[in-house]
């Protein structure tokens, strides 16, 4: 598989969510706002990129039989070694993206792109794949999260500046005189918006296949 | 050798029995070598991080210039009936003047932990929330980000109000539930009224002899 081809189907043909339907509890747990599921995507993506490169090296020494703990053990690791360093050397950042940090060791994405693709893939291919799935699932979490957000609280992007640094003030926006549906915000409304989410991407990927299946009609006789 | 050609290398060794518990035991080693690494590499800093973090809060309870003291070195540890409270005593020129600790109550969504700074005279000069889970757009109006209401306990003693109307407003007390949340703003209610009530008996332990 080329680079742009692992790409594209991380991002959006095989998207982690929206297609894999994994790692559905993280992504319901902290899409409530723009600015969470933006850092919870962003952390899931590096550990990913890393998981599947260490993974992919040592691929030849693991043995089938005992590849999944061993794995589990390299992904827990990565992670508390990740929560460890950003608690010591970015601990605002860590007083924002804490408690998601630990979420990630349950992330089933992770082990299963190590079980699908890093075990029988090289280590740049693997590394773009890490990447391909994790940016996949923060464009996954962050319209979830704007969406939520935009109609539970009448914001978008809201505290980003404080993960971000100031400079990215200018991303939050409000809804003037609009208090926001405090369902959005509760876990009904992350089931709700997924399932919309879920129904456009299917009827837009059926569109997309008859046409394509209308524009070479002769060919395929 | 008549021996049939076997694979080679690794390969060869992978398969067998003895090789996958010496894998998971070398995997395991190696893990925890690392964490090992990690933990030594970051427990200083962390400390550092989170001593720096209780500075704030601690300036944030209690008014500037209340105490002249290192609240963070000075600390006693005085029985709170749930276990052992850590009690950081406020000084100013050596006399003992409040104190400031920890309580923490069941809230809507788990534990509710505040930081509250009591006065020698018992009145509550400012609490904060440290942790919680409350409802977010609801709940969450107790922590001071989102909310002044928390600044309502300041100048409060078991004196003022009456016991009776330490409560929240539904409960027939002086403090404002907001709409939509009651078992938050009475968790927070309920610590703080325990605050007081576990500073007046504990009031001579806290603030020492010397006061």
């Amino acid at each position: 598989m080329s680079h742009a081809r692992i790409l594209r189907e991380g991002l959006w043909g095989n998207n982690v969510v929206f297609s894999q339907m994994l790692a559905l509890c993280p992504t319901m747990a902290v899409t409530t706002s723009g600015t969470n599921a933006l850092a919870m995507g962003l952390a899931t993506t590096a550990v990913l990129v890393v998981s599947n490169m260490l993974v992919s090296l040592i691929r030849d020494v693991v043995s089938t039989q005992v590849r999944i703990p061993v794995f589990v053990v390299l992904i827990a690791t990565l992670v508390t070694i990740v929560d460890l360093a950003l608690n010591a050397w970015a601990h605002e950042l860590y007083k924002v993206l804490g408690l998601f940090i630990a979420l990630i060791v349950v992330n089933c994405a992770i082990l299963g792109r190590a079980e699908a693709f890093a075990s029988k893939n090289g280590v740049a291919a693997s590394a773009v794949d890490g990447l391909a799935t994790g940016l996949g699932f923060t464009l996954a979490l962050t319209v979830i999260g704007l969406i939520r957000e935009l109609f539970g609280a009448g914001t978008l992007f809201a505290q980003a500046s404080l993960l971000l640094g100031p400079s990215f003030a200018f991303l939050e926006m409000r809804v003037p005189a609009y208090e926001g549906a405090l369902l959005m915000i509760l876990p009904p409304g992350g089931f709700a918006v997924l399932g919309l989410l879920l129904a456009a991407k299917r009827v837009f990927e059926g569109r997309q296949r008859a046409d394509a299946a209308a524009s070479v009609p002769v060919a395929a006789s | 050798m008549s021996v049939p050609e076997t694979p080679k290398g690794i390969a060869a060794i992978r398969e067998r029995l003895g090789y996958q518990p010496v894998l998971l035991a070398v995997a395991a080693l190696l893990a925890g070598a690392a964490l090992t690494w990690a933990h030594g590499a970051t427990k200083a800093p962390i400390a550092a991080a989170e001593a720096a973090d209780l500075r704030t809060t601690l300036a944030q309870v209690m008014p500037a210039g209340f105490a002249d003291n290192d609240l963070l070195a000075d600390v006693v540890e005085v029985d709170g009936g749930r276990g052992p409270v850590r009690v950081h005593v406020a000084r100013r020129a050596g006399a003992a003047v409040g104190a400031v600790f920890r309580m923490a109550e069941r809230g809507y969504a788990g534990e509710v932990a505040l930081l509250m700074a009591v006065d020698a005279d018992g009145r509550v000069l400012g609490v904060r929330v440290l942790k919680h889970a409350e409802t977010p757009g609801l709940g969450d109006k107790i922590d001071r980000a989102k909310s002044p209401w928390i600044d309502g306990f300041a100048g409060k003693s078991l004196a003022e109000p009456a016991p009776a109307q330490w409560a929240v407003n539904k409960d027939g007390g002086v403090f404002d539930a907001f709409a939509g949340a009651t078992i938050t703003p009475r968790a927070v209610v309920k610590a703080v009224r325990a605050g007081l009530e576990f500073f007046s008996a504990q009031r001579a332990e806290i603030l020492g002899d010397r006061s």
